[in-house]
């Protein structure tokens, strides 16, 4: 590991100059970045450690419906906390099918975020990797690439986005609150993550300094509590990334869907908002033919990068079993092996 | 530049001064305070048997950085039992044969002891298995070791009924 200075701001402000400069970078848990930078994947020159910071850890239900989650909020806090997995129980369901519990004790919010590709290129500074040193070229598009992009990929960059939580905050329309050298704005979580294209250097869309300090979920959220669930094939049972993943989330009324949202995981860069299935779900009653109907668009246009093309087909019968699962309703607890498709519990026949 | 921070660890104050700021708890633990029980595996928070409680909540400690817990409550192996009294996690190990090398094992006692603190598997087999999910044993100890969590899970469960009733 390079050696680096480490720097505790005082405030928020402080913090932003501090990682403005360049070759800094936010210290959270570090359980993504201490692992990059064992490996020399990342070499920052300064670490800007704002984890005392005040304000920063607390979940809020604000006056108007919606949750504010702090950045520093842990992985395991939030997926325990009883109101909030109450009424996201597909984001609680996702946070813990998400690496071990030991990572999920101090893994934060923010860092969820913003933790980096699993591409196995990525990682092996021997190999060549647009992404980790721009320009080099990409190893992963004539190599071992059965579990990269189906979606948005380039020439440049076919890895995927490894997060979990990431995919039912999209569908859920979360909102990211940063701070930046020019103040606090906020933008969608759909706006957050980049395309590759020829800058896959960039994984987002913030500039230096900039600090997340909070996602959000507009009261709108809530109104899926009932019929939510995300579901992730992985090569193991337990503590691996997806292979593909969905959060299918249902509004309900008279026998008939008034609302859908859906979203695939470990399918892009960018966790993957499947708009157009969402659209033939509305209004229809939620039978195994309209969910078929609502996979064949969600998938319309996915393209192998590799030796990926299965992994289309794997994501249309998830999308069908994830949207099964959630009309099926919520369970009253989560089951022992959350959003496992090999659950006992799971509820699902095959799809 | 230095930085100077304070540990609890298994009850005592510790002072350190840290002339690198690359030092992780796991180093700083096995390196300045010879607690060599917390063992350093994969390195990269991937196998677990580094685990260690930091207040009260089990961690990967070669995936946090020292300069980064002052003021931190550190429980390790070597602090578990009382003299030569055995944490029941610990008995339950031996009992139930939870490990063959037994180098995997501190992280994974660790591991179950944070585990019933967190309250979520209780005694169902297939949710133990998913919270110990993040401790790998590569002996394949793994039916020993949920035997032996059940069984001191168990003796939990039967010590909070004595102390309610």
């Amino acid at each position: 590991m390079k050696r680096f200075d480490y720097v505790r701001p005082a405030n928020v402000t402080e913090a932003v100059a501090a990682a403005a400069r360049p070759g800094a970078v936010y210290l959270a848990a570090g359980t993504n970045l201490l692992d990059l930078m064992k490996g020399n994947i990342s070499r920052p020159d300064r670490l800007v450690d704002f984890t005392h910071l005040e304000g920063l850890d607390a979940i809020e239900r604000l006056a108007d419906g919606s949750v504010r989650i702090g950045a520093l909020v842990s992985n395991a806090d939030l997926a325990h906390d009883a109101d909030f997995a109450r009424s996201y129980p597909a984001v609680a369901e996702a946070l813990l099918s998400g690496a071990s519990a030991q990572l999920r004790n101090v893994a934060t919010v923010g860092g969820n975020l913003l933790q980096r590709t699993r591409c196995a290129y990525f990682y092996d500074t021997a190999s060549r990797c647009n992404k980790r040193e721009a320009g080099t070229g990409c190893d992963a598009r004539e190599g071992e690439n059965r579990t990269h992009a189906v979606f948005g990929w380039s020439e440049s960059c076919i890895a995927t986005n490894p997060s979990d939580f990431c995919v039912p905050l999209l569908a859920l329309d979360a909102i990211v609150e940063i701070e930046g050298r020019n103040g606090r704005r906020e933008i969608a979580l759909e706006a957050l993550h980049r395309l590759p294209g020829d800058t896959p250097e960039r994984d987002t869309a913030l500039e230096p300094g900039d600090l997340i300090v909070a996602v959000r979920l507009p009261p709108a959220a809530r109104g899926f509590a009932g019929h939510a669930r995300y579901l992730k094939v992985r090569e193991r049972t337990s503590y691996a990334f997806a292979v593909v993943s969905a959060a299918a989330a249902l509004r309900i009324d008279n026998g008939r869907i008034a609302e859908a949202r859906l979203a695939l995981g470990g399918v892009a860069a960018k966790p993957w908002r499947a708009r157009a299935a969402e659209d033939v779900l509305k209004g229809v009653a939620p039978t195994a033919d309209a969910f078929q109907e609502a996979a064949w668009r969600a998938l319309t246009d996915a393209k192998p990068s590799g030796d990926n093309a299965f992994k289309i087909e794997l994501a249309r019968r998830i999308v069908v079993r994830a949207l099964t699962l959630a009309a099926a309703g919520t369970p009253a607890r989560l089951p022992a092996l959350p959003a496992s498709p090999f659950a006992s519990t799971s509820g699902a026949i095959h799809a | 530049m230095n930085h100077s921070i304070s540990l609890t660890v298994n009850g005592a104050r510790r002072d350190f001064v840290l002339d690198d700021p690359r030092v992780t708890l796991l180093d700083l633990l096995r390196e300045r305070l010879h607690l060599t029980g917390t063992k350093k595996g994969c390195d990269r928070g991937q196998c677990g048997a580094c685990t260690i409680l930091v207040d009260g909540k089990r961690i990967n400690s070669c995936l946090a950085l020292a300069i980064s817990h002052d003021g931190a409550d550190i429980l390790t192996i070597e602090g578990v039992a009382r003299g030569d009294q055995l944490h029941p996690v610990q008995a339950a190990f031996i009992a139930h044969d939870g490990f063959q090398c037994g180098f995997c094992t501190p992280g994974q006692v660790m591991s179950a002891i944070g585990m019933m603190n967190e309250a979520q598997a209780g005694n169902d087999p297939e949710r133990i298995r998913e919270c110990m999910s993040g401790n790998l044993c590569r002996c394949g100890a793994y039916a020993g070791i949920v035997d032996a969590v059940l069984e001191a899970q168990g003796q939990m469960d039967e010590t909070n009924q004595r102390r309610s009733a």
